[in-house]
């Protein structure tokens, strides 16, 4: 359970403040999959760094699982970032010295786990990516939407309570996106809560609920539940993406 | 567990980038070489000179009597000496440069008149026979205690005990031959000869004792202080005045010479020390280029969860990693030019197990000193800004 509650974010540039997000409220319920659009400017990567506590709102309350996350030290929320909120990235950000099976392990890692059980997980994340074959592979060894998956199954590996996706077929072809939106939907259809973020109308429309972001005030655009209709995948959607490369 | 991980972590970081962490290596390896090597050639200098100093003996006392025209010392009073608070042998001695003759042959040396206990305070060893003693002194006996160049100069052999040799005229026995001590000092005993005090005084005709020599009766710092002072409240009674004769130990003269060697040895570490500093200048100036090209991966990092501790840890392995294996491995190379190439240059050189250990842990100090700075720089930077960095 996520709660914005009138979070604002300012920045100063040239100096005229610029209002991020502007007493932005959302509230993402477990097991649910939002999608936030937004051209660039609008403040959705603001957002996106808010809820994944990458960055501290000026105003405003953060409730995570009912803790207020916006008064969290930033050694605390590390912490969350590593147990709760899973990345998943347009540019995949894997470390390219590192092999896929390495990669999924960082997290885990910094979570002091024993290697036995992250032995598990990190199979269990890859195998789950399709990738069980692959584990040896360093990034550049791998396609950019094998290079997402295992950016997914690193995400995956710490059973995070939120998956938060930043433009996540930004950098894929039509084919490797439609693969990687399958898999988003199939982890929503296993009780994932996932955040989508993208500037594609298209692929919005894959979640539940669809958010719009424009000069940091957030507004609904589609309340539907029906959540048949968007576990369909839009194929016709994604041949429209404009890659945002 | 977390420090295995980090270590790992490291560890690939520097394979990865093996020419730059060699040459960031080397510059701690040369200074880990210059600090063992030039403290070896410090310590070996060292123990050279002490060990030569030694050999003299380090408690003996040498006594000077620099006014002889005031005030004569004499054998009996001299002898009487001995065995008094503190005081081992005492020996006057006086000498001469003369023509030694066996045969046809001759030999220019020095001859040296003693009494018996020289050999004792001078630390002398005989290969064979005895050297001069209190009946010789009295009796004014014709023996003498010769080196083994005098021998193989007049009789080219060494087996010379009951040989005769002329001195200024008169026949003296050969009764012992002093082991062989090769060319290391100046004044070698190999080409000395000893007669008997009584009889030198006539044979060089001069009764003038200038100089005696004593030993304490150990070389422990009290029973040398204790002689001395035997030995100066002798003189100082004899001749009234502390200006007309000098005490000098040979442990002051150790002293000396060990406080002399130390200094040099501090300045030979001190200029290699320096550097090692600046190796590691070369460490922090590569990790800050290394932070900064892996502000991104440090963002990554920090995204997924990795605590400040973290992210400072890897760097700081990483720093201490390159300064450890550059040490150990200029260890090494210490050990083979101290052990190997020294013989050959014939350079003495010692190289101890706590300048060994002493240089290692300083490398991996300034590893730490010197990656401090860029991990924290790693450390610190917020997540955001580092995953916006291209």
């Amino acid at each position: 359970m996520i709660e914005l509650k009138q979070i604002v974010k300012r920045y100063k540039m040239g100096g005229e403040v610029i209002h991020a997000l502007d007493r932005v409220d959302l509230t993402i319920a477990d097991h649910e999959f939002v999608a936030i659009i937004g051209p660039s400017g609008s403040g959705k990567s603001t957002l996106m760094n808010i809820v994944g506590c990458l960055d501290y709102p000026d105003e405003g309350e953060y409730l995570l699982d009912g803790e207020d996350v916006s008064e969290f030290s930033p050694r605390q929320l590390a912490v969350i970032r590593n147990k709760k909120i899973g990345f998943i990235f347009q540019q995949f950000n894997l470390l390219g010295k590192l092999s896929a099976y390495e990669n999924v392990e960082l997290p885990l890692i910094y979570q002091n786990l024993p290697s036995q059980e992250r032995k598990q997980r990190v199979t269990e994340a890859l195998e789950r990516v399709g990738l069980g074959d692959r584990m040896k592979h360093r990034p550049n060894q791998l396609s950019g939407g094998q290079q997402q998956r295992v950016a997914i199954a690193r995400a995956l590996s710490t059973h995070p309570q939120l998956l938060l996706a930043d433009e996540p077929t930004g950098n894929l072809d039509s084919k490797s996106g439609r693969d990687i939106l399958q898999i988003l939907h199939e982890l929503h259809d296993q009780g994932n809560t996932i955040l989508l973020i993208t500037h594609d109308n298209a692929i919005s429309l894959e979640a539940q609920r669809r958010m719009s972001i424009r000069d940091g005030r957030i507004s609904l655009v589609n309340g539907s539940h029906d959540v048949t209709k968007a576990h369909e995948p839009r194929p016709e959607g994604l041949d429209r993406e404009e890659s945002a490369s | 567990m977390k420090i295995l991980q980090c270590l790992k972590m490291a560890m690939n970081a520097i394979l990865a980038n093996k020419m730059r962490s060699f040459l960031t290596m080397l510059g701690i390896i040369i200074g880990v070489l210059s600090v063992t090597v030039l403290v070896a050639i410090g310590q070996g200098t060292t123990a050279n000179v002490t060990s030569r100093i030694s050999s003299l003996g380090t408690n003996m006392i040498t006594v000077r009597n620099t006014n002889p025209r005031v005030m004569q010392l004499t054998l009996n009073e001299i002898g009487a000496l001995r065995g008094k608070s503190g005081v081992g042998e005492v020996s006057p001695v006086i000498s001469s440069s003369l023509t030694l003759k066996a045969g046809i042959n001759t030999y220019d040396t020095t001859v040296y008149g003693v009494t018996e206990g020289y050999d004792t305070i001078r630390n002398y060893a005989l290969s064979t026979g005895r050297f001069i003693t209190a009946s010789d002194v009295e009796n004014r006996s014709s023996v003498c205690v010769v080196g083994v160049e005098v021998a193989d100069e007049l009789f080219a052999q060494r087996d010379v005990i009951g040989e005769t040799i002329r001195i200024d005229g008169r026949a003296y026995t050969i009764v012992g031959l002093f082991t062989e001590m090769g060319d290391s000092e100046g004044a070698s005993l190999d080409s000395m000869v000893f007669i008997p005090f009584t009889i030198a005084q006539r044979t060089f005709r001069n009764t003038t004792i200038s100089t005696f020599y004593a030993s304490a009766v150990s070389s422990e710092d009290a029973d040398v202080s204790l002689a001395e002072a035997t030995l100066n409240d002798f003189m100082l009674a004899k001749t009234g005045d502390a200006d007309y004769f000098r005490v000098t130990s040979q442990s002051q003269l150790l002293e000396t010479m060990s406080s002399i060697t130390n200094t040099l040895s501090l300045l030979l570490a001190g200029i290699a020390g320096i550097s090692l500093l600046v190796g590691g200048i070369g460490i922090m100036n590569i990790m800050l280029v290394s932070v900064s090209e892996r502000t991104r991966e440090i963002g990554i990092r920090k995204a997924i969860g990795a605590q400040k501790l973290d992210i400072m840890l890897q760097f700081m392995i990483e720093a201490v990693s390159i300064s450890l294996v550059g040490g150990l491995i200029g260890l090494g190379l210490g050990f083979f030019v101290v052990n190997v190439v020294s013989p050959l240059i014939n350079v003495t050189m010692m190289m101890s197990s706590s300048v060994a250990l002493l240089s290692v842990v300083f490398s991996v100090l300034v590893g730490v000193l010197f990656g401090c700075y860029p991990a924290n720089v790693a450390a610190s930077l917020l997540p955001i800004e580092a995953l916006r960095y291209e």
